[in-house]
């Protein structure tokens, strides 16, 4: 597959959120203000691409020479959970205002599933790590275009009248379903499916 | 009066309504939403989760005393990923339908906030039994929300339960298809919570 459709697809077609429910947690979680949720985007695509460059190495240089592939779920959560660590320790002291732009997101997103989910996704796949990339970047800007636009429409919500037992979550799943059926308008746009 | 420490059954129970992780704490979503297009996908997701579940809280029960407290939540990670891969490769092999429906939600229950989360709050501070006890209840709870949502998604968007016919043939023959569609899922699940809140809504007011 090009490069062009991977990102396509993994961007609008295949939105992670919308689409394939993954990284749920965040998007309910910190898309209360349009602020908290770029943010979250920015940490979200530094980590990412991080994660499947590490992932995607660390799988075809050790675990599958060695025949260690059932290793993989065990692997990739602790490198990503180290690697988040050591992301917050170095920007920390050297980059102090990527920091404080985005520090206190960085140890929400160990337990985000999108992370996760691209590095099996790039080995299921069969990716080289230029589409793994590709695939990454598409992604994390996917995660930011959901996010930040449903957060638009969830700081409209917090002051519209509405009764009080759809008050709070109810009324956001709603909106994500709208939002989400949208997004199904891009299904097989350039023939990607 | 000093108040009696919860009962065993307690920690079973809860866990079923009054502490349900998804309509009530709200964690967990993502396999709720995406693996519930029909009643046994559903079912077959929440049996796999809470394996996991009530499997790493009787060792994480077990080991609690061992485990500094400094490293305990990548030995916790380290443990549930162990029972995932195992409930992950023994469903490739004997349930491979099953199993390709699912994808890649097999291997991300390593990262549902739930195991973790009662790793965490329940199971490093209680003994094996009751770890057993707590994590077959929200087990059951999870279980639950997850059999509703797949069999309510697969009612309207299908016209069957479990593959057999359950609406008359009219309404099979152009099911309401919006509801196995992602945005079906979040609409559903919209309605539920407003459910559950209005029960609580009311049953507030009666007292």
């Amino acid at each position: 597959m090009n490069p062009g459709k991977i990102f396509l697809a993994a961007f609008l077609v295949n939105n992670i959120i919308l689409m394939r429910f993954i990284g749920l947690c965040p998007f309910f979680g910190v898309s209360t203000s349009v602020n908290t949720s770029i943010g979250m985007s920015a940490a979200v695509l530094f980590v990412m691409l991080l994660a499947a460059w590490v992932s995607w190495i660390l799988y075809h240089a050790i675990l599958l020479p060695l025949g260690l592939v059932f290793l993989r779920t065990a692997v990739f959560i602790l490198v990503i959970a180290t690697l988040v660590q050591f992301v917050e320790m170095f920007l920390k002291r050297y980059v102090r205002h990527l920091y404080s732009a985005m520090g206190i997101y960085l140890p929400l997103i160990t337990t985000n599933c999108a992370i996760l989910a691209v590095t099996f996704f790039n080995i299921d796949y069969k990716f080289n790590i230029l589409q793994g990339t590709v695939f990454a970047l598409g992604t994390a800007l996917g995660f930011a275009l959901a996010i930040i636009l449903f957060s638009a429409i969830r700081e409209r919500l917090e002051d519209a009248p509405i009764s009080p037992a759809f008050k709070g979550y109810p009324i956001a799943f709603i909106g994500a379903a709208l939002v989400s059926l949208a997004f199904m308008g891009f299904t097989a746009l350039f023939g990607i499916s | 009066m000093k108040k009696d420490k919860p009962s065993r059954l307690s920690y079973l129970t809860s866990g079923i309504i009054k502490e349900n992780p998804i309509l009530i704490l709200m964690i967990g979503l993502c396999p709720t939403l995406a693996t519930t297009v029909s009643a046994r996908d559903g079912l077959g997701m929440g049996l796999a989760a809470s394996f996991v579940l009530i499997s790493s809280n009787v060792v994480i029960s077990a080991v609690r005393k061992l485990v500094p407290d400094s490293v305990r939540i990548p030995i916790f990670i380290v443990i549930i990923s162990t029972f995932v891969t195992i409930i992950d490769y023994l469903m490739q092999a004997y349930q491979p339908g099953l199993y390709r429906v699912l994808g890649v939600f097999v291997p991300l229950i390593v990262v549902n906030c739930i195991i973790l989360g009662r790793a965490e709050a329940f199971a490093s501070k209680h003994g094996i039994v009751d770890s057993f006890l707590d994590g077959l209840g929200k087990s059951i709870g999870f279980t639950l929300v997850l059999f509703i949502m797949g069999a309510l998604r697969e009612l309207f968007g299908n016209g069957t339960i479990f593959g057999q016919p359950a609406l008359p043939s009219f309404y099979r023959a152009t099911p309401m298809l919006f509801a196995l569609l992602p945005p079906g899922a979040f609409f559903l699940i919209g309605i539920l919570k407003a459910l559950v809140n209005k029960t609580a809504l009311s049953g507030g007011k009666k007292k």
